[in-house]
């Protein structure tokens, strides 16, 4: 079995990992490493060359995107990371592992992805839901500040750095990082047009650095072990190990690390258990409930960035959401569609109008009153809103890669309820 | 200049803009909602969707957001197949979703950007089968009527108001396919500058109180190129009228001067013109001291009568034109003319009219006002006193915005980065006035001084200009935020009263052109027509006091309430000294009552005038509608009077154009104004322009209850404008006799564009008005006395003005909406003060033997008091006194309505 270095101090009970602990199981080693000799560009090359993607969803590489953050210093002022905790993508529940089980990893890497960035406040922006996590994290950023981890000169380097927790408001759309951005600076958590991007312009007006929970939680391993380490985690083109999520009808649902590149099946058979008794295998979303269904012709593709965007969907959060035969397809599809209808921030018309008309044309499917000519609204409205670009970010797109796969995938059922003017699954289970 | 392909085009474009401002100012009508001219893009609505292609090879291409394009050499795009507009199609109908089928209701409809682009986009059949979504609607004052049903969710409303206006009481609220733009309760929009809400809205979601209960569709208005007579600053405006009633006023675009915005006393307070107090007819004060009407014959008798052989003695007027006071001035003669401000006022104007032409610095426009990168503004609060520079200056701390956005290479169009990226980085503004100011939220610095103090501290500021060893820490911050800018600019005027404070003005300014800064310098001036008079008189000016001492049988007041700026005592030995008062005016008021013969006057709306502006610019406005039953323009009636007395200057003059004929020759000022505007005898392709648009209804039928024969249509002899929908209404005709804005296709104020040569620049036919001062030559006058420092006194307390943009204006706190907003007039005492007076907030004081409703101010310099100008309460009250304060006698508190019994009470 391969080295699994981002749950090594999960334990079976998930109680937490206090400083003690973490730092007996060689943790704040690479900070050590970093503060004692590493230089902001050597970190930042550390990171380049470990290949590391972004683990929120969009799989965007680390170190170009740290690398976009200006340098020179020639305006002062603050530079921001902020750690995207927001975990609401539907199905997703693996930072919530991270959290509540290691704070202190994801605190060293935001401290060491802080200093390769040179940013002097760091924020944990983390769902208000999360309230476990967001106490043990106040409490370890207390417990680091002691050991001059954190705070004013981190061991003697010179370098300081301030870290706070802030509780989102509790929208999904807080997860888009420049909503987030939005909302922590107290405004309506509308995404931001880019350019400019983040890495120039972020908070306050500040270069700045959004990353999620599992990306920062990989740093203080490659800074420590180096990115050749890194990369011989990963089974194919991917480098490192992922957090992977099974959830719906399966014998075993539940959250591993695993290395990239692990195949689908081995996920959910050897993981998951398999289907649970008496269901079968329909399709499944690979990375969340905004990315495309796969079927079971797809069960032994890798879960690699790659491999699953040539399979027509996203690796995304990397937790999948498995349907079943018993499961309405339509209203599996309105229920996503409705609840990122409902999580629309309300800015741009395709998103915040459209979304709903979705809504409103599969619960009319789903009660029976669909009319033919819906499928092509629905097809519609596929090309309208599903494009990147036609919006003004990525929420609308990827709420609709579940219903626009599912027009391809599961055709005839949308069919069915509308020739039959009922749902033929109700009653069925 | 890049060279774009548009639908297999090419067009030449001009660099920097974005692909939808580019498109439209190349004629091509791409539909938009989000996106507004003065507030550039932030990619809400994907209305303006097009396709670009990569390169030549590119057969797919994507879908972007025109407004968020830069236009950049080679570009293609494809604005009409129908990918594009099926997407804008698409966009359209989602919008519609929700929207409410009440267009025939609607008080937008005719002129609705939504119709309009619904229309361009060729949506027409609802697939959607779901509910609507609705609303509940709020109060918002008595200004703004709100229908939220009709919104389509496109930001306009809170850009404007919040980021733009500085307001901060409306704003979105709640999120996905239910966001609500209201105020969190009920309750008047707080921002003076909310009117423009009207038509910042593409739909009827925010529309004039006042015209949805008098209602006309715009293409019913007759409408004509006017000036706002609230204030000095002259914006350019647009009133409609229809059946002889003013309905409402809109914007009229200059690019210069007001841009696509106007405050709300300027959008709401014409409406006086409608009362019920009007003067319809001369009439002849009889011995038992009642009005009667006049027949012409009588009148012309009368006249002789009064006046024939008479000494004339005249008192000219600040809110009336150029025409009809120089008329007067020719009429009587200027040893016994008056400018008909205060002398203390018209001293105070002369003052800095003479500053502006002297200093050396620049004298801006509004537009030049938006460049500056760093303000000191001495003894305003602008806000209240000339409230579209205020909204100009909201601007210009946005300088230190566009040079951040510049070194990341942002464009200023690129709205809501830059405001992200600047976020509260503001290029400096310094407000110096007696109490706090609607500025201070902006300002990097405010001082709260008495009048004297602030003249103290310009002077300071000056000296440390010239030597920045001196001074206190406050001069020195300042003067090394001017100098440390490229554009500093300097704003004072008369609203302090005081003659040093605009002496230091003009000192700070001559200070920086001394160290080589290209500064500017800037004087509010109290009404539209101030500054006008100020150079009528400046050769020869007799003050009101000489008036009184004058040897003249006949005073003649034009359009001019005596009470408005002299003690009733005062009023009370011009009368003894001068027996017969022949007054000018259109409403009621306390001077007409003591006059023997009223004339009745032609309104702003009714009359032809040029006004100069604090800027010293003449602009030229335009009856809306002929003046009904009696009335008669000013000019008309001095003109009646010098064919009384057989005036040999003045006996050619029939028409407006006359005038200047007769009397500017030798003059480069009144020649100016003359030059305001195109003559009467001007042709647009050999025709008059129309007050009235081509879908005008209704004209045989609107007076059907009197007769059913159609009447002729009133001449216009004295301008290029007509009194009918039939003429040359060309998108090029001089902005001048811009009458209305409407091109096939763009029925709102949308259309504009058509008729700029570019976005947000010239009116194609060129910008209206003529700027006086540059170049006139006027000599300086000796400095005012220093003043010596404050000290507070035991039982006296230091008056100083407090401006109210609703209600320290004479004629628009007679109208509707705004007499409900002004309140009682006010006592502004420091709680200091007020506790050892024993005085709450609420109760009233007594000052000068009137009540007044204290309010306790902290901003107020302890030992001061501020009143509320030009209240009648007030009147008696002047700056600088020292006077004792009181508890009022039987003093009733306001009191306290909420919003909702605020309407059901109306």
């Amino acid at each position: 079995m391969s080295e699994l270095p981002l749950t090594r101090n999960v334990r079976p009970d998930l109680s937490p990992t206090g400083i003690k602990a973490y730092e007996a199981n060689g943790g704040y080693q690479g900070l050590r490493r970093a503060m004692a000799g590493l230089s902001p560009a050597d970190c930042l090359q550390v990171v380049k060359d470990s290949k590391l993607r972004g683990r929120g969803g969009a799989g965007f590489p680390t170190g170009m995107k740290w690398s976009f953050v200006p340098m020179d210093n020639v305006s002062p002022g603050h530079k921001y990371l902020i750690c995207n905790a927001d975990e609401m993508e539907p199905g997703t529940f693996k930072d919530r592992l991270l959290l509540e089980c290691d704070p202190h990893q994801l605190i060293e890497g935001m401290i060491l992805a802080a200093y390769t960035i040179g940013a002097d406040v760091a924020y944990i922006f983390i769902r208000a839901e999360y309230l476990k996590a967001a106490r043990l994290l106040r409490e370890a950023i207390e417990e680091a500040k002691a050991k001059h981890y954190l705070g004013r000169d981190i061991l003697g380097s010179g370098y300081s750095l301030a870290m706070y927790v802030h509780a989102s408001a509790g929208r999904y759309i807080c997860g888009e990082e420049t909503a987030l951005i939005s909302s922590l600076e107290g405004k309506r958590a509308n995404p931001r047009a880019k350019p400019p991007f983040p890495q120039v312009s972020g908070l306050w007006g500040r270069p700045t650095i959004v990353n999620n929970v599992e990306t920062l939680c990989n740093i203080p391993h490659i800074i420590e072990r180096g990115p050749e380490w890194f990369g011989s985690l990963g089974l194919g083109e991917d480098a490192g190990t992922k957090l992977f999520g099974v959830s719906g009808r399966v014998s075993n649902p539940g959250c591993w690390e695993m290395p990239m590149g692990t195949t689908i099946r081995e996920i959910l058979e050897d993981k998951a258990g398999g289907m649970a008794a008496g269901y079968q295998l329909r399709g499944f979303l690979p990375g969340g409930g905004s990315t495309d269904f796969l079927v079971e012709e797809h069960l032994d593709l890798p879960m690699e960035y790659e491999s699953i965007g040539k399979a027509g969907s996203r690796m995304g959060t990397g937790t999948m959401i498995v349907l079943d035969d018993q499961t309405c397809p339509v209203g599996f599809v309105k229920n996503l569609i409705e609840f990122f209808a409902q999580e629309s921030c309300g800015f741009c018309t395709p998103c915040r109008d459209g979304l709903p008309w979705n809504a409103q044309v599969l619960d009319d499917i789903e009660q029976g009153r669909g009319k033919p000519e819906d499928l092509d609204t629905l097809e519609q409205h596929v090309g309208y809103i599903g494009a990147i670009g036609n919006t003004h970010c990525a929420l609308a797109p990827g709420a609709m890669e579940p219903l626009q796969s599912a027009l391809k995938y599961f055709r005839e059922d949308f069919q069915r309820h509308i020739d039959d003017g009922a749902c033929p699954y109700r009653g069925a289970h | 200049m890049p060279v774009i392909k548009v639908d297999g085009q090419e067009y030449e474009v001009p660099a920097g803009g974005n692909l939808l401002e580019t498109c439209l100012e190349q004629g091509l009508d791409l539909p938009y909602f989000c996106w507004h001219p003065a507030m550039g893009s932030i990619g809400a609505c994907r209305q303006c969707a097009v396709v670009q292609y990569q390169n030549e090879e590119d057969t797919r291409g994507r879908i972007v957001m025109a407004c968020m394009t830069p236009v950049s050499d080679g570009a293609i795009f494809d604005l009409s197949g129908d990918r594009a507009a099926g997407f804008r199609r698409t966009v359209v109908e989602s919008l519609m979703v929700d929207h409410p089928h009440d267009c025939p209701v609607c008080a937008e409809g005719g002129e609705c950007h939504l119709q309009d682009m619904t229309v361009m986009t060729g949506h027409r059949d609802r697939h959607y089968r779901g509910t609507k979504k609705t609303y509940r609607n709020q109060y918002l004052g008595p200004l703004i009527h709100h229908e939220m049903n009709r919104c389509i969710t496109c930001y306009r409303c809170t850009r404007y108001y919040r980021d733009y206006a500085g307001g901060t009481d409306l704003s979105a609220q709640a999120a996905h396919d239910h966001v609500y733009f209201g105020r969190h309760k009920e309750g008047t929009l707080e921002s003076p500058f909310a009117g423009n809400l009207v038509e910042v809205c593409p739909t009827g979601v925010f529309t004039d109180k006042s015209l949805v209960h008098d209602y006309t569709r715009k293409w019913d208005l007759q409408s004509a190129p006017s000036v706002c007579t609230g204030c000095g600053v002259g914006c350019n405006t647009l009133p409609g009228e229809r059946y002889g009633r003013l309905k409402r006023i809109h914007n009229r675009y200059h690019a210069e001067v007001n841009g696509y915005f106007l405050c709300d006393r300027g959008r709401f307070g014409g409406n006086h013109v409608n009362r019920a107090e009007r003067i319809d007819f001369p009439a002849r004060r009889d011995a038992d001291g009642r009005f009667q009407a006049l027949t012409d014959q009588a009148l012309g008798e009368l006249l002789t009568e009064l006046c024939a052989g008479k000494r004339l003695a005249a008192i000219g007027s600040p809110r009336a034109g150029v025409e009809a006071n120089l008329l007067l001035q020719t009429l009587v003669g200027p040893e016994r003319f008056a400018s008909g401000m205060d002398d203390t006022e018209h001293a105070l104007v002369d003052r800095a009219l003479r500053h502006l032409v002297n200093s050396g610095a620049h004298n801006p426009s509004l537009r030049d006002i938006e460049s500056a990168d760093s303000v000191l503004v001495l003894g305003e609060d602008l806000t209240h006193t000339a409230a579209r520079t205020a909204l100009a200056l909201r601007q210009s701390v946005r300088n230190e915005a566009y040079t951040l956005a510049a070194e990341l290479k942002l464009s200023p169009w690129q709205d809501a980065a830059v405001r992200n990226l600047a976020q509260d980085r503001r290029s400096p503004l310094h407000v110096v006035c007696a109490g706090s100011t609607d500025l201070d939220d902006i300002a990097a610095g405010h001082y709260r001084l008495v009048a004297d103090d602030q003249a103290r501290l310009a002077a300071a500021i000056a000296t440390a200009i010239a030597d920045s060893q001196t001074g206190d820490a406050a001069a020195q911050r300042i003067a090394a935020d001017l100098l440390a800018a490229e554009r500093p600019l300097i704003i004072s005027g008369t609203g302090a009263g005081s003659a040093a404070l605009i002496d230091g003005a003009a000192a700070i300014a001559e200070a920086l052109v001394a160290r080589g800064k290209a500064a500017m310098l800037s004087f509010t001036a109290p009404e539209c027509n101030s500054l006008g008079q100020a150079l009528l008189c400046r050769d020869s000016h007799t003050s009101l006091a000489a008036l009184a001492q004058s040897d003249a049988d006949v005073l003649i007041i034009l359009e001019n309430d005596l009470l408005q700026r002299l003690a009733a005592e005062e009023i009370d030995q011009l009368r003894q000294r001068i027996p017969t008062w022949i007054g000018i005016d259109s409403l009621e008021n306390d001077t007409l009552a003591r006059c023997d013969l009223i004339l009745p006057a032609a309104a702003f709306t009714e009359t032809e005038a040029t006004y100069i502006s604090q800027e010293g610019r003449a602009q030229r406005a335009f009856p809306v509608h002929p003046p009904a039953q009696a009335r008669r323009p000013g000019w008309r009636w001095v003109v009646e009077l010098a064919a009384a007395v057989d005036h040999p200057d003045l006996a050619g003059i029939h028409h407006f154009d006359d005038i200047a004929a007769a009397l500017a020759v030798d003059d480069p000022v009144l020649q100016g104004a003359a030059a305001a505007a195109p003559d009467h005898a001007f042709r647009s392709r050999g025709l008059k322009i129309p007050r009235q648009p081509h879908r005008y209804s209704g004209r045989t039928a609107m007076g059907a209850d009197v007769s059913v024969h159609e009447p002729r249509q009133s001449d216009d002899a004295d301008s290029a404008l007509a009194y009918t929908m039939e003429g040359a209404a060309s998108t090029d005709r001089p902005g001048a006799l811009l009458s209305y804005v409407w091109s096939p296709g763009w029925n709102s104020n949308q259309s504009l564009h058509k008729f700029q040569s570019d976005i947000g620049g010239a009116l194609r036919g060129g910008s209206a008005g003529q700027r006086l001062l540059d170049g006139l030559s006027l000599a300086k006058l000796p400095p005012a006395p220093a003043p010596s420092a404050f000290g507070r006194r035991d039982q006296q307390w230091l008056l100083q003005t407090h401006h109210h943009l609703f209600g320290s204006d004479e004629l628009s706190r007679l109208s509707d909406g705004i007499a409900e907003l002004c309140g009682r007039a006010a006592l502004y005492l420091h709680p200091e003060d007020a506790g050892r007076l024993g005085l709450e907030q609420g109760d009233g004081a007594e000052v000068a033997g009137q009540a007044l409703e204290v309010r306790l101010d902290a901003s107020q310099v302890p030992g001061s008091a501020g009143f509320s100008t030009g209240y009648p309460e007030t009147l008696a009250l002047r700056a600088g006194h020292w006077v004792e304060i009181g508890v009022a006698a039987h003093w009733q508190r306001a009191p306290e309505l909420i919003g909702s019994d605020r309407e059901a009470t109306a």
